[in-house]
């Protein structure tokens, strides 16, 4: 209710401007999977992928500071959403995607064949 | 916590009650964490893919092999070009909502009206989108083999080029009919069969000495694996089933997770979108009878719009990584 009751159109298509943008480089990038970011792989993930996710990051981090508005509400509420929910899903992540390698390796080295 | 004073009412304790000390009404501060919570809930999806997919990650399938179809054109290989235009569709509702939330502030109805008419049929068109992209994903283009051992093969030209089963597989004299329930003894049924038997695919592939067989293995290259003539007739001798499309046990675009997956975090986001077109639809007739004109405040509209946008967010990391990745 606080909140400044002023019109941010302007603001609104901006960020739909950049959103769009953002959108079709993704696509653009998608398509064309060009070989010296397809091929190249930084810290066992290629850099296309990267670019994929740090795009998506940019993209989800203006839909809340801009369209969920919370670049307006008071710092207490922002960390007490923001904060949990990047750490939990960074530790989910973490242990998920070890997990997974983990099993790939045992499935790969094993005398056991399970896929024929 | 009894220091801690807002800089609204500095004489009362701000956890005391009778306040908000988070300086959000209740409402919306419970949006908020019901939307923390469904984030977690769908990252715990998410990062269950991600398991699956590193678990098997020479075999998974590559995303713009499977999703190549755009509406009227047929034939056309057109990864990613649809469900590019879905994520518009669904990021310009999300624009036509914060404008509803905007309009709400100035208490201006008619223009909430309209904007929330526009996210309501932005929605409604996602949805149909989703559901045109789950028919085509079910139906399947090719159509491939699974051996005894459980991995899929499936058919290409000389030039590597797709084949579907359609194009090749012989006809046989041999007729074997679906088992139902009222020929079965005793509650016994069976799924309905393919297309084409086992022995039709393996005779129409003797006679096409130009076909081979694309193995789920991913090479080098980051392409699937093709083998030469004698191996491809090697692996088609361990054949045990026909794939067509896609359900829950089984798909023909390799790994059987990837479907399973498919299904469940596709379709649950696309029940979030289908339940917020519900709620944008009872918030807009309550707009539209004038009982946030009446409240003198449109909050309601703002708790919405938080749902709303969080769809959409979810749905950007869906995109990412069924799609791109």
């Amino acid at each position: 209710m606080s909140h400044e009751h002023v019109s941010n159109t302007g603001r609104i298509w901006k960020v739909f401007g950049i959103l769009s943008a953002v959108t079709i480089v993704e696509v653009y990038l998608g398509i064309l999977k060009p070989d010296f970011l397809f091929m190249n792989d930084f810290l066992s993930m290629n850099l296309l992928n990267w670019i994929f996710y740090i795009l998506t990051i940019f993209k989800a981090y203006y839909i809340v500071w801009a369209f969920m508005h919370i670049e307006g509400e008071k710092s207490s509420l922002r960390s007490a959403v923001v904060f949990p929910v990047i750490f939990l899903i960074l530790y989910l992540l973490f242990i998920l995607l070890t997990e997974g390698n983990y099993v790939y390796e045992v499935f790969k080295n094993s005398t056991i064949k399970w896929n024929f | 916590m009894e220091a801690t004073v807002t800089t609204a009412n500095s004489e009362e304790k701000t956890w005391g009650g009778g306040n908000e000390p988070m300086g959000a009404s209740y409402g919306k501060l419970m949006m908020w964490f019901f939307i923390v919570s469904d984030a977690l809930t769908f990252s715990g999806f998410l990062a269950a893919y991600g398991f699956s997919r590193f678990k098997f990650i020479e075999t998974w399938p590559l995303a713009d092999e499977v999703f190549t179809h755009f509406p009227f054109m047929h034939g056309v290989s057109a990864p990613m070009y649809y469900v590019a235009l879905m994520t518009f569709i669904l990021i310009f509702s999300s624009v036509t909502m914060v404008l509803a939330v905007d309009a709400g502030h100035q208490m201006k109805k008619n223009k909430v009206v309209l904007y929330m008419f526009l996210t309501i049929i932005g929605g409604l068109i996602f949805v149909g989108s989703q559901a045109w992209e789950w028919k085509n994903f079910i139906k399947g283009e090719y159509g491939a083999i699974e051996t005894k051992g459980g991995s899929l093969l499936q058919f290409v030209d000389k030039d590597g080029k797709r084949v579907a089963l359609a194009e090749f597989a012989a006809t046989l004299p041999e007729d074997r009919e679906q088992l139902t329930r009222s020929k079965g003894k005793w509650f016994m049924d069976e799924p309905s069969l393919p297309t084409y038997s086992v022995a039709e695919v393996q005779a129409g592939f003797k006679a096409h000495p130009e076909l081979l067989i694309r193995t789920e293995v991913i090479t080098n290259e980051k392409q699937k694996t093709i083998l030469s003539r004698q191996e491809s007739e090697l692996r088609l001798s361990q054949a045990s089933y026909v794939v067509e499309g896609a359900n829950l046990q089984r798909n023909e675009y390799g790994s059987k997770l990837f479907a399973d997956f498919f299904f469940f975090i596709t379709g649950f986001h696309g029940f979030h979108v289908f339940s917020g077109v519900i709620i944008n639809i009872i918030i807009f007739f309550n707009v539209l009878i004038g009982t946030y004109e009446k409240r003198g405040s449109y909050e309601m509209v703002e708790k919405v719009g938080l749902y709303w946008h969080f769809v959409d967010l979810v749905w950007v990391f869906v995109f990412t990584v069924f799609y791109l990745v």
